[in-house]
């Protein structure tokens, strides 16, 4: 076990690097005009422009322009081109309304998934079925953003029955920041329920027909229990690596439709922010980030499978 | 969604039990497209949407007959000082309190069929022009995603070994980005100054660049399966038998392999319209992706949703659109999936 999680560690430090790395070519060699320019935003005067090659030393080989680069993102000398604020600081106050979000929507997308998947598959090929996988289908092909903004019109701002955007603090006022946060989760869950029903009906279904699902029934266990303890839990292996991998998307700054409709002021909505003023440093850095979550979130459960089963230290 | 068409057909699910059916129907003989195609034909709701897709299509394509003939006006015109007749009141196409008139239907003649943005264009016609920039960037991305992740799919399991090694490591960590953040990342880099490739420029407000950017987003998503079904196709009777015949690699990988992969191509490119689209409507929203004034569904949605308040419809109506768009070719993806290999398990993630 030692020995997996030294190398799957290594491993993972090896493709933070390469993220680190094609980040900067992105951003700093992609072949067009000259980065400087593109560092400054839209209207530059040409002493910024100089300013801006100087700093990030553009002239330099390419190597120590990475150097540069990932000095300026990990020591928090990044500043944003458009407002001069810091970048770390703007991202460390976006993360608690950021993992608000992910962690609520998580939950309920797991949650609502579960008892849409497999319901579903107990149900396949009846109506009940049809019209989950129909309501599955309909939920993958909405914009977040565009169900996001009519939520937010026809329940918050219409009918007034939720607060039309915005957040506040946990620790301000816990009732009030759940209520402020309901409408965010459910629009960023829907798509991922879609998504995860159709995974779990069709996991469900693959292990009703295994032989211990078989033995169970035959030692007379209750259907239920069977659902539940046997079929269930393992249907659920491949939607927990899927559920790592969109929870470090989400933290990372992937909702950032979501956050932007509902006025969270989260990390994705700083980015979006800077996208409209291509201002560089921000977008630079949480796309940086939102990578290193995913691959951090990626090691984590790889090593949590080895624990839970042990051919996979094997391989 | 009507139940319907629901009750009666075997929607959008495998046919469970596909080998007694075989024995049922005499299909014994049936090559797997003919019997695929007999399966899709029974599946009425994804035959449904697929016949909307192509209305949808069509609709976008007559948008020049539309703007022409019965709105009188083009995607970019102003009517800002304008007024029409409705029911004999003359009324002001963007009202003094800067509210645009909503959908008129055809109370106007077709004029302003679904009203009027803020600055007096008429949104069917911008919709139906956006609807050829959406779709056409749809299309033209996932064929470049197709192309290149067949490419490198084959290459790496074709081949294995080193190369094999280095195009899935490159996968893999375009694969660590989510989605939307790679594509504005790539559509911040590439806003100002576009993208040169040797010969080949692309100015930064070109159409071309949003194609670029999600044509190359998703090719982790369908090199990485692409290539496992290559692994298990290169083992293959039919490959040993070429090879003993004296066939180079590329005459396999072009006449054996590539023509076995077909069924999975088609049903990854129908769906990869479909995100395709919706990630143009998510760049263009965050300002990464369609530049105005050209029109499409996302910078439609983008420009409706400051607006909500007072005009809803510049939202809805673009927004159900791409709903609708993006729906039929989900299911019908999903209803061609079933047929071609019911137990295929080709997937699209997100």
């Amino acid at each position: 076990m030692g020995r997996f999680v030294v190398r799957r560690l290594l491993q993972m430090i090896l493709v933070l690097f390469a993220v680190s790395v094609l980040t900067f070519l992105i951003f700093n060699v992609i072949p067009n005009s000259d980065p400087a320019v593109r560092m400054s935003g839209r209207q530059a005067s040409e002493s910024t422009i100089q300013a801006i090659r100087k700093e990030w030393g553009f002239n330099d080989p390419l190597w120590q322009q990475y150097l540069t680069t990932m000095k300026k993102i990990f020591t928090g000398d990044l500043k944003s081109e458009f407002t001069q604020l810091p970048v770390g600081e703007e991202i460390r106050k976006g993360l608690p309304r950021t993992l608000s979000l992910a962690v609520g929507a998580a939950l309920l997308w797991m949650f609502v998934a579960i008892c849409f998947g497999l319901y579903s598959a107990v149900k396949a090929g009846k109506f009940a079925d049809r019209f989950l996988t129909i309501i599955a289908l309909v939920g993958i092909s909405m914009p977040v953003f565009w169900i996001g903004a009519l939520m937010n019109y026809y329940l918050g701002f219409k009918l007034g029955w939720f607060p039309n955007g915005g957040y506040v603090e946990f620790t301000e006022d816990p009732i009030d920041w759940f209520y402020h946060l309901i409408l965010p989760w459910t629009a960023l869950a829907i798509l991922f329920i879609g998504f995860y029903s159709r995974v779990l009906r069709s996991n469900v279904l693959d292990t009703i027909n295994e032989d211990y699902v078989r033995t169970a029934r035959a030692k007379g266990l209750g259907e239920r229990q069977i659902l539940i303890r046997h079929v269930l839990r393992n249907s659920m292996i491949p939607i927990i690596t899927l559920w790592g991998l969109d929870f470090g998307a989400v933290l990372g700054g992937g909702a950032i439709l979501t956050e932007t409709v509902f006025d969270l002021q989260g990390v994705g909505q700083y980015a979006a922010e800077a996208i409209g003023q291509l201002d560089v440093p921000p977008v630079l850095a949480v796309t940086m980030f939102s990578a290193f979550f995913i691959v951090f979130l990626n090691a984590i459960v790889d090593i949590m499978y080895a624990y839970l089963d042990p051919r996979i230290r094997l391989q | 969604m009507a139940t319907e068409p629901l009750a009666d057909t075997t929607a959008l699910q495998a046919p469970a039990g596909w080998e007694e059916e075989a024995e049922r129907e005499h299909v014994h003989g049936l090559g797997p497209w003919r019997l695929g195609l007999r399966r899709l034909r029974r599946n009425k709701v994804a035959l449904a949407f697929g016949l909307l897709f192509v209305l949808l299509v069509l609709s976008c394509l007559a948008a020049p007959l539309w703007a022409k003939h019965v709105a009188h006006t083009t995607p970019e015109e102003n009517h800002l000082s304008d007024t029409i007749t409705i029911d004999g009141k003359k009324t002001n196409v963007v009202g003094l309190d800067g509210v645009p008139i909503g959908p008129q239907y055809l109370k106007a003649d077709g004029e302003f069929f679904l009203g009027a943005d803020p600055n007096g264009r008429d949104i069917m016609v911008r919709l139906l022009y956006g609807g050829r920039n959406s779709l056409m960037i749809g299309v033209a991305a996932a064929l470049m995603t197709t192309i290149l992740s067949v490419i490198l799919g084959v290459i790496a399991g074709y081949f294995r070994g080193w190369s094999d090694t280095a195009i899935r490591s490159v996968l893999d960590i375009l694969w660590s980005f989510p989605v939307v953040i790679l594509g504005v990342a790539l559509g911040v880099a590439l806003a100002l100054g576009g993208l040169q490739l040797g010969p080949i420029k692309i100015a930064g407000d070109s159409l071309a660049v949003p194609i670029f950017i999600i044509g190359l987003v998703y090719i982790p998503y369908m090199a990485r399966p692409v290539r496992g079904q290559v692994l298990s196709l290169r083992e293959k009777e039919f490959v040993e038998a070429a090879r003993a015949q004296g066939a180079g690699p590329l005459r396999i990988m072009f006449s054996e392999i590539v023509p076995n992969l077909a069924s999975t191509v088609l049903v990854f490119f129908t769906l990869l319209i479909a995100n395709a689209v919706l990630l143009e409507a998510a760049l263009s929203f965050l300002g990464a992706g369609v530049r105005p004034p050209n029109p499409s569904w996302g910078t439609m949605i983008d420009d409706g949703v400051e607006r909500i308040a007072t005009a809803p419809h510049l939202t809805i109506v673009p927004g159900l659109m791409l709903v609708l768009t993006v729906l039929s070719l989900n299911v019908f993806g999903d209803g061609v999936r079933d047929a071609l290999d019911p137990r295929a398990k080709v997937r699209l993630e997100h």
